[in-house]
């Protein structure tokens, strides 16, 4: 089948402002008549939520944290991308677009990003009028750094913490149209499933995670807005309660899923210290501002860094990539470092490890400067890791950091669903095959404060399906099959911990569908995760009961979806016989080892369909158009 | 990593079954704890040993474990987020313990913060103190450009400062009053210190202070301790300008209702 993304025609700058103009609008008096579900609480999900509760709709919002304000949108650190061209550096709307067309390596659509880039400035005047405290000039105004895959400087920041800081602003948001009963608040509440009714999204089955109560929510129009899959690979800079269980139930309920092959390494995560680790840690892009990476010249030298003349080191990035140097984009980064590691040249233990190293921004600029900027950043490495960066290089190791894949969605954030929206990473729209730093934060929030707003008012007014309640044989055996589940995975009682499966199937998926990629490793991987799975079914341990907190239950029921969709990522990563962004398969590079993308053909989507248990998923595609970014290598030399 | 080396160390944990049922501290001798690994990656460690001999793990709030979504919340050996200054639980490594230390793991204390299970609480009520009041009013697509409010970098700072917190509730954990003021304080203080935050900034202080006095938080009585826990460092200063705000709001504030209405 081949999916119609719904994109207007016609010129690209002025095409979100014609769409606006044409979609259908919900009287005033009439949105309090509607309600709306936004499951999640991060960046697009909070900002959704109270952008809509504002327009009058009545909101439920979900999340499995104890408070909206947990969601992982909070981890991020360094900035924001926006158009606003403050530093008269040549920045424009056109320019952010044609910086992440190209970033996402031709593999997404233009009039996504096109309307992204249009609303990232809206977003900075949003967050600004909220109270967000950005970093600002001596003169009041705001300040920008420099982030990878760009050569303007338009990321705005605050210190090291901007996702907390968006998120608190949207949070903040929230929370007043809680206190003015415009949105009912759902924490530590999980959802399980998708009730779908006559090929229509209808509403959600959830399970209160300190009763273990299930119960079904309907409403007009369901959002999902709950993050990424990286999780998929144990490993990852993801929080430790990220999940795809939301998506992959909507999926098992019709919804299609795009490029879950396209996952983003990030190069500079502080590399893994032992077996009993539980996560890693990022370490902020903008450090390549002031930070070098290099490693020696030589294999398997043991020498302290200080040690190592700067005739004997390798700044492999500057040399590679000339132009962009330390702020090459991630999967190219990412790749380089993985390439000197299996050189045998990398540092720390294992070899796996790559310096950043201050020293020469220290000498130029001070270590007050150096400080300043980076100051929490350096702190957190040197908890972690018990070494002063200040003195020694940081050392450096890519790790599964975002998703760019997810739930198939149109223009108007519209999966193939009626009346499932997705927002955010959860879904697939806007970063191709490779995201570009700072612009996960911008996404989230163009999609909650101006996109959904707009696009769901459309789908309201053509009219409402027939009416329907709990007792609905729809609903009902959707809240089956959620108690149904839980039972069996209490019932199972075998040898194996879940966090112990979890690590035997991320450490797969890292090999054999990690940096690189290749037909017989995928298809070994393919064949091995249903074998997992089955140990899963057989031999899992769930201790306690379902009528309380359980967490070793929560985490089972995530594990069992990662099961399948670790599968799936395989699958599209097999299907998809070229390299692209996050995407590199090993057999199709150019002589020095850069990415080969085949656009005759593959610059389509993938959007997958669920067969059942069992069954070999259908691939569809849908076919880019590229009218004003002409497809081109990626180059960054 | 520099000096990493295996500990054998003992805990003494708080068990509770549920809300309203009585706990109390169970003792686990932990073998072979490396100093690399987290404080949470050790309590890892104890609950898949506990789960290879078919018992419950313990429940702790955790997430990002980044040290900066506010859940975790453990008050480890006395002090809320462990002795390490300015560092959450989950940034905590175990080389700050040493061999055959005895470490006590229990919940955050306060009326206003009732026990879930083991060591989970609920905070919700800092949420309802932000609902009442925490934020700025201003809708989506308000379109004033941001560098239209210009902020003296001074003002930017501090009131980044204050906006640092993450929320996590040491501050009430600490004080023997459970007083909430180092929070609520801190939200008061970063919307103050800004432009956008003067409409609403007599309205603010006086309902977030209702609330907090609604939940059941305590007074402060000057005694530093939730500054001391703060793995944000969030400063005292922050409740002087929410005492002088609210002292001011109290004076000066016209009754809700004294507006007149109007409109076409």
């Amino acid at each position: 089948m081949e999916l119609d993304g719904k994109c207007p025609t016609g010129p690209m700058e002025s095409r979100w402002t014609r769409h606006k103009a044409s979609i259908k609008l919900i009287n005033p008096a009439n949105k309090r008549k509607y309600s709306l579900i936004m499951v999640g609480s991060g960046l697009a999900g909070a900002s959704g939520a109270a952008s809509l509760a504002e327009l009058g709709y009545n909101v439920s919002c979900f999340c499995y944290q104890d408070s909206p304000r947990r969601a992982h949108s909070i981890a991020a650190q360094g900035g924001i991308n926006a158009a606003k061209n403050y530093q008269n550096d040549g920045d424009s709307v056109y320019r952010l677009f044609y910086d992440t067309v190209k970033g996402g390596d031709f593999r997404a659509r233009e009039s996504n990003v096109y309307r992204l880039a249009e609303v990232s400035n809206d977003i900075i005047d949003q967050c600004v009028a909220q109270g967000v405290p950005f970093g600002r000039e001596y003169g009041g105004t705001l300040g920008n750094r420099s982030f990878g895959g760009a050569q303007v400087s338009r990321t705005f920041y605050a210190r090291g913490q901007t996702g907390q800081q968006l998120l608190i602003g949207a949070y903040q948001a929230l929370e007043r149209q809680i206190g003015l009963g415009k949105v009912k608040m759902y924490p530590r509440t999980e959802m399980l499933d998708l009730i779908v009714v006559d090929g229509v999204a209808r509403g959600i089955v959830v399970r209160d995670m300190v009763t273990g109560k299930v119960s079904s929510h309907l409403a007009d129009a369901v959002m999902l807005a709950t993050g990424g899959y990286g999780n998929g690979y144990f490993l990852s800079t993801n929080a430790k309660g990220c999940n795809g269980t939301a998506i992959w139930r909507a999926h098992r309920r019709g919804a299609f899923f795009a490029n879950p092959c396209y996952t983003q390494i990030h190069p500079t995560c502080i590399p893994v210290h032992g077996e009993n680790q539980s996560k890693l840690t990022l370490m902020s892009e903008s450090l390549r501002n002031d930070g070098r990476i290099w490693v020696p010249l030589k294999k398997g030298d043991t020498r302290k860094p200080g040690d190592i003349p700067e005739a004997e080191r390798d700044y492999y990035l500057e040399r590679k990539y000339p132009s962009y140097g330390n702020l090459a984009p991630r999967d190219i980064s990412s790749r380089a470092a993985k390439q000197v590691c299996d050189e045998g040249r990398g540092v720390g233990p294992g070899g796996q490890g790559v310096y950043l190293d201050f020293a020469e921004s220290i000498g130029r600029l001070g270590e007050s400067v150096i400080r300043e900027r980076y100051g929490n950043l350096f702190e957190m490495y040197e908890r972690i890791t018990d070494e002063n960066p200040y003195e020694v290089p940081m050392r450096i190791y890519p790790a599964v950091h975002y998703t760019m894949g997810g739930l198939w969605v149109d223009y108007n954030l519209m999966s193939n669903l009626p009346g499932l929206f997705v927002l955010g990473e959860a879904n697939f729209s806007d970063h191709g095959a490779n995201r570009l730093g700072a612009s996960a934060l911008m996404q989230g929030l163009a999609d909650g404060y101006f996109v959904i707003p707009y696009t769901i008012g459309n789908y309201l007014a053509q009219g409402k399906p027939a009416k329907i309640d709990a007792s609905h044989p729809d609903v009902k055996a959707a809240e089956a099959d959620v108690n149904d589940r839980v039972k069996k995975l209490l019932s199972i009682k075998g040898k194996r911990t879940v966090d112990s499966i979890h690590k035997q199937l991320g450490l797969l998926m890292w090999e054999k569908c990690g940096m690189g990629r290749n037909e017989a490793g995928l298809k070994e991987a393919i064949a091995r995760i249903p074998e997992i799975r089955e140990e899963f079914w057989k031999n899992v341990f769930v201790p306690g009961s379902g009528d309380d907190l359980n967490v070793s239950l929560e985490k089972a029921g995530r594990l069992a979806d990662f099961l399948e969709l670790d599968e799936l990522i395989c699958r599209d990563a097999l299907a998809r016989e070229e390299s692209c962004g996050g995407h590199f398969r090993e057999e199709y590079q150019t002589p020095d080892g850069e990415a080969l993308r085949n656009d005759e053909k593959f610059a389509h989507v993938a959007a997958w369909e669920w067969k059942g248990e069992g069954s070999t998923p259908e691939r569809h595609t849908e076919q880019l158009q590229f009218e004003s970014v002409h497809l081109a290598t990626r180059s960054y030399k | 990593m520099s000096g990493s080396k295996d500990i054998n160390i003992k805990l003494r944990i708080w068990r509770q079954k549920g809300p309203g049922t009585k706990g109390g501290l169970v003792s686990y001798d932990v073998p072979g704890v490396s100093t690399d690994s987290s404080f949470l990656e050790m309590l890892d460690l104890v609950n898949e040993r506990l789960m290879e001999k078919g018992d419950e793990p313990i429940a702790i709030d955790h997430d990002c474990r980044e040290g900066i979504c506010g859940a975790c919340s453990l008050v480890i050996n006395g002090v809320p987020h462990g002795p390490r200054a300015a560092t959450t639980t989950c940034q905590l490594h175990m080389r700050s313990f040493h061999e055959g230390q005895t470490i006590t793991v229990e919940p955050w204390m306060a009326k206003a913060f009732p026990v879930i299970k083991d060591l989970i609480v609920d905070r919700s009520a800092y949420d309802r103190i932000i609902a009442a009041g925490g934020f700025v009013s201003v809708n989506t697509g308000v379109g004033v450009d941001a560098n239209a409010i210009p902020v003296p970098k001074e003002n930017a700072e501090l009131a980044m400062d204050a906006a640092a917190c993450i929320g996590c509730g040491a501050c009430a954990a600490a004080c023997p009053n459970a007083s909430a003021m180092l929070f609520v304080g801190a939200k008061v203080s970063h919307l103050g210190l800004l432009p956008q935050g003067q409409p609403e900034r007599q309205e603010r202080v006086l309902k977030m202070v209702e609330q907090m006095d609604a939940e059941g938080f305590g007074g402060c009585t000057n005694m530093g301790e939730c500054e001391a826990a703060c793995p944000k460092e969030i400063k005292l200063e922050v409740i002087a300008r929410m005492n002088r705000d609210y002292i001011g709001a109290k004076v000066t504030k016209r009754p809700k209702g004294a507006d007149k209405g109007g409109g076409a």
